[in-house]
């Protein structure tokens, strides 16, 4: 059997890597990818604590859903924005997209 | 070392390998269909758990549509940064940094915690998972709030799309 640990680690280091995407890329869209890894790493740890607590209670697995149902929330309107900064300003260099910079 | 564990330490290495190649990759159209790779992974994951439901859904909602909808948006914004430039900010070594401080903060944390080397029970005999997740969802005693308000917020979510997405020439 895998100790939790294990899955713990697992996830620590996928969150990791998503937030080296989200702080070192350029592209808007390789951003989004970047939160993407880090939200499915925290669905690993809810279905993990699922797993290796209390079976019968589902808390883990509905937090895990409503991730994923905010997960698509969040790429429909980041995606969205991008395209349309990008028929705007014909970029999708997040440093370019400096609009409300004051 | 059991059969599992060795599964699970070859998804785990497959996840993050793909994990790795989706924020370094130069091709953005291959970070998406490493992002693919790397979300099947998660869903190995997820039936090593015996999270049946959340495997199908990841297969499904994940890589069915959000990744498609990444390479859809990939190519829509195509005049695209390969040829031009590097991919990485300036900063990113203070990135790097950050995430490998946060790794090793969160990696502290769990080693300090107590619970952590707890093993799985096994599962109740003639428990059906999904049947019991159902009845969580649209319980009045359990999760029906929110799962009604994830739903307003993905039709919200999806409206605020259409109309930010829409090109009014």
């Amino acid at each position: 059997m895998v100790p939790l640990s294990w899955y713990l680690i697992f996830a620590a280091a996928l969150f990791s890597i998503g937030l080296f995407g989200v702080l070192a890329r350029r592209n808007a869209v390789a951003i989004l990818l970047g939160v993407e890894l880090m939200l499915n790493s925290v669905n690993i740890n809810l279905a993990a604590f699922w797993r290796y607590g209390d079976v019968t209670r589902m808390t883990g697995q509905v937090f895990a859903i409503i991730v994923f149902a905010v997960a698509a929330a969040e790429v429909a309107v980041g995606l969205a924005l991008v395209i349309s900064v990008y028929r705007r300003r014909n970029t999708v260099v997040a440093d370019e997209i400096n609009m409300m910079k004051w | 070392m059991t059969g599992e564990q060795i599964i699970f330490i070859l998804v785990a290495v497959f996840t993050l390998v793909s994990g790795f190649m989706v924020v370094t990759s130069r091709n953005l159209i291959h970070a998406a269909l490493w992002l693919v790779s790397a979300l099947f992974g998660v869903a190995v994951a997820y039936a090593l758990l015996n999270a049946a439901f959340l495997a199908v859904v990841q297969v499904v909602v994940y890589i069915g549509a959000i990744a498609i909808l990444f390479i859809f948006a990939v190519m829509l914004t195509r005049k695209d940064m390969r040829d031009q430039g590097p991919q990485m900010n300036p900063n990113w070594w203070a990135g790097a940094v950050l995430a490998v401080l946060v790794f090793a903060g969160l990696v502290f944390l769990l080693l300090s915690w107590g619970g952590l080397s707890a093993t799985a029970a096994d599962m109740p005999a003639d428990f059906d998972t999904i049947s019991e997740l159902g009845n969580a969802l649209v319980s009045p005693d359990a999760y029906v709030l929110p799962f009604e308000v994830a739903s307003v917020l993905l039709v919200a979510a999806l409206i605020g799309a259409v109309y930010v997405a829409y090109n009014r020439k």
